[in-house]
């Protein structure tokens, strides 16, 4: 019977399947950090249980890390109790921390691949719903709950029932300056926060196998905002070459058994979708959100949407207090929309490759007099490659700040928040209503778009901006 | 985790669709490492902010059953929602439609989601509106939720549904199953990445 790729790393991945109960599904990495691990770790010492695989579990601090003066102690006094509940727990049960400070450390999605860690073909969790990240591997990677955290822990499993199969294909030629970002806010956009709900998303086609692996990571990182289990992309030549040569990918015999494994991981033909959508890359510009949810996006070129033109009241409701919250008048052109605050970073958009589009844009030039610019690099590693290609010079000498890694403004757990009433440009994932600081108001964009916006302190498009290379911001 | 078999109690009409967890309780109120005393943070931006938020006004103060519009719990994974809800005193809530992270999260600690029609959320909305003091009782042996003279059924699996009934803990149910989690392991290949430091 043939099968999707997400069919096949889950049927790979059942320990025990039974009628009338869900599968218990093996997990091969363990992603863990500060914030939803804590009380899972504490329950494993209430029941007197241990770790069964230290070694398949690797932890980080990620979403509460100051960005400024990392070596110093945290001056938040909860969030500093949260790190160091994670140093005495990971040094009690044996599991590697990479801790503030370390060359490993960084936001947990961006660290996986970056080690080596993040292979095709495994399962994948972690506390965070942006888990869906690794699926650009050809992983099967899903987002837990607190109380799945200690289970995985405990057990190095999961109970399961098979998610739903969802294709995405992407077929045509990307334009200049529209990157993945805008792929998969188009995607949202089109089907909504709820559209994937139940389903693992195949992302397909030729636009999607053109992509890099960051770009890959983009996309499949906001599975989780069209409501999906997971997002994954059948592994291929270019995942064999971004992996070749990481810590902790196989070498020699090893790595040809790998590979040829990997290279048996796509959906066979004639293998069924529950739900399929088709997006035509050629046809697709910079999107940005307006509203207060990810699937609230649109065009550049369009404008902030009437509520008069909701198709039905709960449609009409949502879009009223998604405008006042933003303090947005229906009809606005987006790109007449001010901004205080651009952020550059995230497991979303804070990998190298986001790192160089943004910089080119902004090099030998300075943002607008009225913005602040934040760039976060997503890792550690990240930030001394950045460094090495000499970006942070670029990024200092146009005006922004150079930060250490973390989550940082992605949602304001450390000191880096959005003022009450300020708007952000922001290459993260939420748009939410006080994500990046209480009453903080969030655009989602790409990098590009993030640097051109810095540059003129409106929603700007690169193809906006005078002197702009054809092929800037792809 | 808390058994739940049936709860009786009233009804808070969240009229709002696409509810992220955010907005359940937001990034702050995370940084602790406690299980519970996570009242504080749930939905406290629209307590603080927002005067006539349903859960302000004094006849919902006590509900222990909210009622939301679609697409309750979106966005992030952070159980630390189902937590705040239980901690404020809500022992289910009703939507018609539930993002999946946080249906599993509240499987977890007994928290029970209960999908019913839109339709029959509209009806429910109507009649604690009218009456904020009408009592709901959701039956999870029955499967039915019930209110005056009105009673809509709902679906939930025969699996989770007993392991709701019975409070069971999941860790303590698949350590039945170790030997299959061995002989499992004793097949994975050998390269299989290892989170070890490497020199």
């Amino acid at each position: 019977m043939p099968k999707t790729l997400a069919e096949k790393v889950y049927d790979a991945h059942v320990v025990r399947s039974a009628a009338g109960e869900p599968d218990l599904l093996y997990i091969d990495l363990h992603l863990i950090h500060e914030v939803t691990s804590p009380q899972a770790f504490d329950g494993l010492r209430a029941a007197g249980r241990t770790v069964r695989r230290p070694e398949l579990t690797m932890a980080t601090e990620d979403h509460n890390v100051p960005t400024l003066d990392i070596l110093a102690p945290i001056a938040d006094p909860v969030s500093r109790a949260q790190v160091e509940a994670l140093r005495k727990n990971a040094a009690e049960f044996g599991i590697r921390l990479a801790p503030m400070g370390d060359r490993d450390q960084g936001i947990v999605h961006v660290i996986g691949p970056q080690l080596g860690l993040t292979q095709p073909g495994m399962t994948i969790v972690c506390g965070d719903s942006h888990t869906s990240t690794h699926g650009a591997f050809g992983a099967l990677a899903f987002g837990i709950g607190t109380s799945e955290v200690e289970h995985v822990l405990a057990t190095q499993t999961l109970p399961q029932y098979r998610p739903k199969q969802m294709a995405v294909t992407v077929d045509g030629e990307l334009p200049p300056g529209v990157s993945a970002k805008d792929v998969i806010l188009a995607v949202i956009a089109e089907i909504g926060t709820n559209g994937a709900q139940g389903h693992v998303i195949e992302y397909r086609g030729s636009a999607i196998e053109a992509l890099s692996m960051e770009a890959r990571m983009t996309i499949c990182n906001m599975s989780i905002e069209a409501g999906a289990k997971a997002g994954l992309i059948a592994p291929d030549a270019t995942t064999f070459a971004f992996l070749q040569g990481r810590p902790h990918v196989p070498q020699g015999a090893d790595w040809d058994a790998a590979v040829e494994y990997w290279s048996t991981l796509r959906t066979d033909e004639g293998a069924g979708f529950d739900r399929e959508v088709h997006l035509d890359a050629s046809t697709l510009t910079p999107y940005v959100t307006w509203g207060t949810n990810p699937g609230q996006g649109l065009p550049i070129a369009g404008s902030v949407p009437d509520p008069a033109d909701a198709a039905d009241e709960g449609e009409r409701r949502a879009t009223e207090q998604a405008l006042a919250y933003m303090g947005l008048t229906a009809g606005t052109p987006l790109r007449d929309i001010s901004v205080d605050t651009v952020f550059l970073g995230s497991c979303t958009n804070g990998r190298i490759e986001d790192l160089r589009v943004a910089a080119e844009l902004l090099r030998g030039k300075h943002i607008d007099g009225n913005t602040r610019m934040l760039v976060v690099p997503g890792s550690v590693g990240v930030k001394a490659q950045a460094e090495a290609e000499g970006l942070d010079r670029v990024f200092l000498d146009a005006g922004a700040e150079w930060r250490g890694a973390g989550c940082s403004m992605c949602l304001g757990m450390n000191p880096d928040q959005l003022k009450p009433g300020e708007r952000s440009a922001s290459t993260s994932n939420r748009n939410f209503q006080g994500r990046q600081g209480k009453g903080g108001r969030t655009h989602l964009v790409s990098p590009a778009v993030a640097a051109a916006t810095a540059l003129t302190g409106k929603l700007t498009a690169p193809a906006d901006l005078p002197d702009v290379p054809a092929n800037a911001g792809v | 985790m808390d058994a739940f078999t049936t709860h009786t109690g009233t009804a808070a009409p969240l009229r709002r669709s696409a509810v992220d967890t955010d907005q359940i309780i937001p990034a702050e109120y995370l940084k602790r490492i406690t299980r519970t005393g996570f009242e504080d943070g749930l939905f406290v931006a629209w307590r603080r902010n927002e005067p006539d938020f349903v859960l302000n006004q004094p006849q919902y103060a006590d509900a222990s059953i909210l009622v939301a519009g679609p697409d309750f719990g979106t966005g992030s994974s952070r159980e630390h929602a189902v937590w705040a809800l239980l901690d404020g005193g809500f022992r289910a809530v009703i939507s018609s439609r539930f993002a999946d992270i946080f249906r599993n999260n509240s499987t977890k600690s007994g928290l029970l989601t209960v999908v019913l029609p839109q339709a029959d959320v509209e009806a429910l909305w109507a009649a604690v509106e009218a009456d904020p003091a009408t009592q709901v009782t959701v039956d999870l042996n029955a499967r039915q939720v019930s209110y005056g003279s009105t009673t809509v059924p709902f679906e939930i699996d025969d699996y989770t549904r007993w392991r709701l009934l019975e409070g069971l803990d999941d860790v303590g149910l698949t350590e039945r199953h170790l030997t299959a989690v061995d002989t499992f392991e004793a097949g994975r290949p050998a390269w299989l990445p290892k989170a070890l430091p490497v020199v």
